[in-house]
């Protein structure tokens, strides 16, 4: 198997808070992180594809494509942003975890079109210290 | 079932460029990238296997860095990938390409079995993985 990742960074803020929760137990799950008026990462965003290299580009996916694709999907709603604000995380808690799962289904299916080309996995990487993969290991 | 990766960095050059079309075509195509340009790679490389009981290794390791010192530096370090080797006569060298193609040596190169991945980074920002037998 042959994949290709490409690495993009944005920075955004979130509180991890879950509504159904009182104060107490939301600070005794989420610590620090449950500040009220949040906190922020430069989160690393690493996106896996694969798929047949095609023979005119040598390419799995023009990094251009794939660039615009995450840009348009995921990067330009959540750089600068306040994640808990966004529909996807209205229901779920912002946690890396989270974000790789919206991140995942966000890019998924704007790969679908393309012969035997689609999305392995994301990983998130939250700082230095930690990181979230969701998909299909290899 | 132990895993070992081997990091090396070489660094070449290459342009993308296919003969069969025009110039004009190339740059439409490929953009900046039919100019001759290089990278500094870096090879992860991971080998599998059960440790020997007597010397405890898998493989000496020492033994695997004159492998790829043999196999991928002599061939690729501080060359032109189109010009200084023969690989890229029918397939342009991008990631992908490179990436099949220092599999492909490392898989007859190695001993039976031991083979089970290699990163291929182009830069900090992209990098490809050619993974299993």
């Amino acid at each position: 198997m042959i994949t290709v990742t490409r690495r993009y960074e944005f920075a955004a803020a979130h509180v991890l808070r879950q509504p159904s929760l009182s104060d107490a137990d939301n600070q005794r799950i989420y610590g620090k992180c449950a500040n009220a008026n949040g906190h922020g990462h430069n989160y690393g965003l690493e996106v896996t594809i694969t798929g047949p290299v095609n023979p005119d580009t040598g390419r799995i996916i023009e990094p251009e494509h794939l660039d615009e694709i995450v840009h348009h999907r995921v990067l330009e709603r959540f750089d600068h942003r306040m994640l808990n604000e966004d529909s996807l995380f209205q229901e779920a808690v912002p946690t890396a975890e989270n974000i790789a799962v919206a991140v995942h289904r966000q890019l998924a299916g704007s790969l679908t079109g393309q012969a035997g080309v689609r999305l392995l996995r994301v990983r998130i990487v939250e700082t230095g210290r930690n990181h979230f993969d969701y998909g299909e290991m290899t | 079932m132990i895993r070992i990766t081997r990091a090396i960095e070489f660094s070449a050059s290459l342009r993308y460029r296919r003969a069969d079309l025009s110039e004009e075509e190339n740059r439409r195509r490929f953009g900046r990238r039919v100019s001759r340009h290089g990278h500094n790679y870096r090879l992860e490389v991971t080998v599998r296997g059960e440790p020997d009981p007597v010397t405890g290794m898998v493989l000496d390791l020492k033994d695997l860095n004159d492998l790829l010192e043999r196999e991928v530096m002599s061939r690729f370090d501080h060359r032109d990938l189109n010009d200084d080797t023969p690989h890229f006569e029918k397939r342009l060298p991008s990631p992908e390409n490179l990436a099949a193609v220092i599999a492909e040596i490392l898989r007859e190169a190695l001993a039976p079995g031991l083979f089970d991945r290699i990163r291929l980074y182009q830069d900090r920002d992209l990098w490809v993985e050619v993974v299993g037998p």
